[in-house]
């Protein structure tokens, strides 16, 4: 057992624990975005943010990867620490500003305004999809491509990958895809749970007890019109 | 082709992070990445289709897409952009009417911009297939081109001074392969009988050392092995070793005066090696008296005997 020391109160964990799973287990709340039980940890949003270290040698870390150490001191509420991660969700509104997940985060963490160039993205590259389909659907059927300012997530060559069960659990995941319903152009579908339906959901009148997760979802309000 | 990727992802099997070389030898071999050469290493190294489509879609060095006969790199980095590469860049935009990134219609150039070619005081720097254009100008863009067209492979051969004729010689028989009567690059050729598939024709190799200019009686496709035969005594010219590049044997021919040349039995991999040794037999002075004499005749060194 290792002993951390979290915002004052010690605890004991296992080893291997992670910063993240022994501050909530105390009760300290820390935002996660990109984090999911059941998921390997990626570090992708570090929304998790939290300082270690005293002094000079005070740094950031993601909790969601750092394993716990024995006598680390942790500060999940600093003033760095809250500055850090108003910064982060700053962002993150900057570039998917339509998302509800990063809206509430952004809410619940007194984030008002944000101060840089405005875009529309429809992806925040957090990896959740990559993993939910890897490690929960054992498909691999979509990952990560190219690299830097390219980098996207989807399926090779863009078509709908063979190995691919159109479980639409990448969708489910996901938390700002809600423009990702690609219905319209079926052949180069991730999720196409509303396809999979038979007959299909756009036949049908109501859409509330389908398998579709996006509400409302864009294929219906399309057709609706 | 499947068959080929096949044996490069065998050659490469049990290597850890081996998926970089694999690629790296199949665009090397059809010059991009087709897409069912990324299916059949996915499916031969057990990983998913979008795991290698990751790796090459990370790196620029590969290419998805079919690229041109030439390839031509423009060098953008901090160097050459201070002088004017990106003019330079802009120039071959115009001249080849294409983007950097882009392949021209009929599939001759391939134009790219990279970020260093390691060659920053010499900028601006243009690779044209391997070969290097130095403090190039906007007005030598054309010209680069023109030289491109008309091959960066066929060696000038009288400027060159590392380039020198050689008389070869059959390390079996002795007679000389040299053919006065047909002549390339201005010198006698050397003469050999060759045989790939069903075809059995000559060829004639330039005897300059350093021009790979060759010509042959049929096409000879890229990447056959070709059999190599003396045209007078008719024994297979096939020596002990293997091409490091590419594995396929060398053929040994003798060189007057001693010393041994081996060039790659590949179509297309221009290996060779030159021993200038006298311990070859035939050129010993000791073979009168030698105790370990080979009466058959062939290349043989002292070395063997021991």
């Amino acid at each position: 057992m290792i002993t951390v020391n979290i915002n004052g109160l010690e605890v004991k964990v296992e080893k291997g624990t992670t910063l993240l799973e022994a501050a909530r287990f105390l009760g300290f709340p820390i935002p996660t975005l990109c984090h999911m039980d059941g998921l390997h940890s990626y570090g992708a949003c570090r929304l998790c943010v939290v300082e270690i270290g005293e002094g000079t040698k005070a740094r950031l870390v993601s909790s969601c990867t750092y394993p716990a150490e024995e006598g680390l001191k942790v500060r999940t509420a600093s003033r760095r620490v809250i500055r850090t991660r108003k910064m982060i969700i700053e962002l993150l509104l900057a570039s998917c500003p339509q998302s509800k997940t990063i809206q509430d985060i952004a809410a619940a963490n007194e984030v008002k305004q944000q101060r840089f160039k405005q875009e529309y993205e429809d992806c925040i590259l957090c990896g959740l999809c990559v993993r939910m389909c890897e490690e929960q659907m054992m498909a691999k059927a979509i990952g990560f491509r190219g690299r830097g300012e390219k980098r996207s997530i989807g399926t090779p060559f863009d078509v709908q990958a063979e190995v691919c069960r159109l479980c639409g659990g990448c969708m489910y995941v996901c938390p700002v895809c809600m423009l990702r319903c690609t219905y319209n152009e079926p052949e180069k579908a991730i999720c196409g749970a509303c396809t999979n339906l038979s007959p299909p959901c756009v036949d049908k009148e109501q859409y509330a007890d389908m398998m579709c997760y996006m509400e409302p979802c864009v294929a219906c309000e399309i057709n609706k019109k | 082709m499947s068959y080929i990727i096949e044996k490069i992802v065998k050659k490469h099997n049990g290597e850890l992070g081996g998926v970089i070389a694999i690629l790296e030898e199949i665009q090397s071999q059809h010059s991009y990445l087709p897409e069912s050469a990324l299916k059949t290493v996915a499916l031969e190294t057990g990983r998913s289709l979008v795991e290698i489509y990751g790796v090459a879609t990370f790196y620029k060095y590969f290419s998805l897409k079919p690229r041109g006969e030439h390839l031509i790199s423009v060098c953008l980095g901090t160097a050459c952009h201070v002088r004017q590469g990106s003019v330079i860049a802009k120039e071959f935009e115009d001249l080849l009417g294409i983007h950097a990134g882009e392949t021209t219609l009929n599939k001759e150039f391939s134009l790219e911009t990279v970020n260093c070619l390691g060659a920053c005081a010499r900028g601006p720097i243009v690779v044209v297939d391997g070969h290097y254009f130095s403090n190039v100008k906007k007005a030598q863009v054309s010209q680069i081109i023109k030289k491109a067209r008309e091959g960066l492979d066929s060696t000038d051969v009288k400027e060159d001074q590392r380039i020198f004729a050689i008389k070869l010689r059959c390390p079996y028989c002795n007679h000389s392969l040299l053919d006065p009567n047909y002549l390339i690059d201005d010198n006698p050729t050397v003469r050999l009988t060759i045989s790939f598939g069903r075809k059995h024709g000559w060829l004639r190799l330039s005897s300059l050392y350093g021009s790979y200019s060759i010509k042959s009686e049929y096409e000879i496709p890229i990447d056959t092995i070709v059999d190599f035969f003396c045209p007078h005594c008719h024994t297979e010219l096939v020596g002990s070793s293997s091409c490091p590049t590419c594995n396929a044997p060398m053929v040994p021919m003798a060189i007057y005066g001693g010393g041994l040349i081996q060039i790659c039995s590949r179509r297309g991999c221009k290996n060779h090696m030159m021993d200038l040794v006298n311990s070859i037999c035939i050129n010993c002075e000791n073979r009168h008296t030698c105790k370990f004499i080979k009466p058959e005749g062939g290349v043989w060194y002292c070395e063997e005997y021991k």
